[in-house]
């Protein structure tokens, strides 16, 4: 056993940046053993993937399109994460939600194309918060445990987008399942047209106004969590449930609260996906993001300022890791899978592992320096 | 005779199904009942699948698919234990890791090694687990009812379907008869007083973790090395939670587990017998939302139809030794 340590006396960095750096390079080199056994070469794979995330622009702008959809999903499992409760949902909701964006839109293409934006982001909230209303609600009140409920929702929410996109609300004369496309003039504004203003041209680009809607959702995650009653509740909720009740907060309130603002998040990945990318609803267009959002809020240490940095190193990572999907052979998407759960485990799980030493040998420092 | 014969065929895939469900709920009993959470079941069962039939393929014999199997799931739980009973760590998010590194992992490996498609090569029949004819199933086949319950529904089954009704009372007489299964059952619900009383609450739990990860390796196995001749992306499909709803709904008792699992098994055989067929009334029920049909019904269940299920006590607590 390590010797206790005086938790008053870790500097602040120590505690919110070194250990986390620490866990996250133990998880990249367990990373690079599985690039190993997979039979390429590691050092290589990590030249890639800084040259694919960062080596021209097309492809750093991909990486920030990335980073806006795990802030999303990584502000979402945080939220919920605050008042104790484990919303591995985020797929689902993300899922419902993009279904909110393209029924408001394409009903309401009428109106003038801001307030189109603005109801349609409303519409991403409100589904992507339905369908976490569910599993919320058999907590609260049933006790079903949340994990178990909110996955389940998420194969549920799978069966029942292909179904709408097959049999609903498919675009009839195409053959794929996917709806039409959202008129021209609904689409988001791309970083390729902002940069046509400044007389840079650039191919494609995935990046759009979403990105700022995502920094603009962090802004809101950390005022509600830190600044505000409900907040303040949440985490009280969170922290000790028994003494909140003692304290007159009710935990079957907060919980559907929690779950509410989360789910609402989460599906906010519908807007940047719908109305920046796709302009329809793809079978299958939250692509793991969902879950990619457990390893980026852990990281992230589940608040807005950890989650932004986080959420864009899995940018890099995924925008890297598909130039590595396409120069190695043998490495496939799914590494990257693996690559997140092992960050999960490192950060979250595990993030207690070398804590205990690091942190005393820099308070022995800082004794030292005061006995001298 | 028709309709007979049919709910033979439904009854016998009913056992078929429930068989990796039975598996991982027993795995779960173990682990949870010593006061550790385990959703890891799902990437566990992931693992064995893929590692059984590896390992198969180039042993050529599915023993020493299963043998690898065991091992792998059993570092597996290891793992999960390292992380939450050592160092305190959070049970759920180690669960999840597990969960994603498995599905990230196996896909990943099968990729590498065997092309893109993210499968394993088919087995040979030499490299995989057949069905057992029972003894006298063929002589006993005409006779009324019971040869229909014989012949037709206990026999011609992989051997992990026996093994997993079996294991059941086993569970059983382990969890409530003995020593061991006091001594668990008590880590789950008071460690500080077992603790007390001389037991090591952490070797304890250390145990019930083993014998979680060889039960949990007997279901994947027979997901990649009897009923399928490969291991496919994600084949697990869900059953590890499933299992645990039934754990959850069957109150942690090997009995009611047993039921649970058996019902959302038969649920499954249903479902897939009512894809495509026009049903009175309602019509042919897209087969989307009749796939959908096993999670909800988890859902419902969890949902409390038979009043709210109670948790070991110390359950998703790491126990922190007072000094």
């Amino acid at each position: 056993m390590a010797t206790a340590v005086d938790k008053t006396k870790v500097p602040w960095w120590v505690a919110n940046l070194i250990v986390p750096l620490v866990n996250l390079l133990l998880a990249l080199l367990v990373s690079g053993l599985f690039i190993f056994i997979a039979g390429e070469n590691p050092f290589q794979a990590v030249r890639l993937i800084i040259y694919g995330s960062f080596g021209y622009i097309e492809g750093f702008a991909y990486t920030l399109y990335y980073t806006t959809n795990f802030i999303f999903t990584g502000l979402a499992f945080a939220v919920a994460f605050h008042c104790r409760l484990f919303n591995i949902g985020g797929e689902g909701q993300a899922y419902i939600g993009g279904l909110g964006v393209f029924l408001v839109a394409i009903n309401f293409s009428f109106l003038p194309v801001p307030v189109v934006w603005l109801l349609a982001t409303a519409g991403a909230v409100v589904f992507g918060a339905a369908w976490a209303y569910i599993p919320a609600y058999l907590q609260a009140k049933r006790g079903s445990h949340v994990v178990i409920t909110t996955i389940m929702f998420n194969f549920i929410a799978s069966s029942l987008m292909v179904f709408l996109l097959v049999d609903v609300i498919r675009d009839f004369k195409q053959m794929g399942p996917h709806t039409v496309a959202l008129p021209k003039e609904l689409w988001f504004p791309t970083f390729k047209e902002l940069a046509h203003l400044f007389g840079v041209k650039i191919r494609y680009s995935p990046l759009n106004l979403s990105f700022l809607i995502a920094i603009a959702a962090s802004f809101f995650v950390w005022f509600l969590i830190w600044k505000t009653k409900w907040g303040y509740e949440m985490r009280a909720v969170g922290h000790n449930t028994k003494a909140a009740i003692y304290a007159g907060i009710s935990p079957h309130k907060n919980i559907i609260i929690a779950m509410l603002i989360s789910g609402g998040l989460a599906g906010m990945l519908g807007i940047n996906e719908i109305l920046g990318v796709h302009h329809k609803i793809v079978a299958g267009f939250p692509a793991g993001y969902g879950f990619t959002g457990i390893a980026v809020a852990l990281m992230g240490r589940n608040h807005p300022v950890g989650i932004f940095p986080a959420a864009f190193l899995f940018g890099i990572l995924y925008q890297g890791g598909s130039e590595v999907t396409f120069d190695m052979p043998n490495i496939t998407r799914y590494m990257f899978v693996a690559v997140q759960g092992v960050i999960i485990l490192f950060s979250g799980a595990l993030e207690n592992l070398f804590r205990p030493q690091i942190e005393s040998f820099f308070v022995n420092r800082i004794n030292k320096e005061e006995m001298a | 005779m028709d309709s007979l014969a049919d709910i033979a065929s439904l009854l016998n895939s009913t056992f078929r199904i429930s068989t990796p469900l039975v598996f991982a709920a027993m795995a779960g009993l173990f682990a949870e009942r010593s006061g550790v959470i385990d959703f890891g079941l799902e990437g566990k069962m992931l693992a064995a699948a893929f590692v059984a039939a590896v390992g198969s393929y180039f042993f050529g014999s599915p023993w020493m698919g299963l043998l690898l199997a065991i091992l792998a799931c059993v570092s597996l739980s290891m793992l999960h234990g390292f992380a939450s009973v050592t160092h305190k760590g959070d049970q759920v998010v180690s669960c999840v890791a597990i969960n994603i590194l498995m599905i990230g992992l196996t896909t990943a490996l099968a990729a590498a090694w065997f092309g893109q498609a993210g499968l394993t090569p088919t087995l040979t029949s030499d490299q995989r687990f057949l069905e057992i004819t029972l003894p006298f199933a063929d002589a006993l086949q005409d006779i009324p009812i019971i040869g229909l319950i014989y012949s037709d529904i206990i026999s011609g089954h992989y051997i992990f379907v026996y093994i997993a009704y079996l294991s059941v009372p086993i569970v059983f007489w382990i969890v409530f008869k003995t020593s061991f299964g006091l001594r668990l059952r008590a880590v789950g619900e008071n460690p500080s007083a077992v603790d007390t009383a001389g037991i090591n609450v952490f070797s304890m739990r250390y145990k019930a973790l083993m014998v979680n990860g060889v039960l949990i390796a007997f279901a994947g196995a027979h997901l990649s090395t009897a009923v399928n001749a490969n291991f496919f992306r994600e084949m697990s499909a869900g059953r590890g939670y499933l299992a645990l709803a039934a754990l959850i709904f069957g109150k942690w008792h090997p009995k009611t587990a047993l039921i649970a699992c058996l019902l959302f098994g038969f649920t499954d055989a249903l479902q897939i017998r009512l894809q495509g067929v026009e049903l009175p009334m309602i019509g042919t029920i897209p087969v989307q939302l009749i796939q959908a049909i096993p999670y909800i019904l988890t859902v419902v269940l969890l949902a409390g139809f038979v009043g709210k299920a109670i948790a070991p006590n110390a359950i998703g607590q790491p126990y922190i030794k007072e000094r």
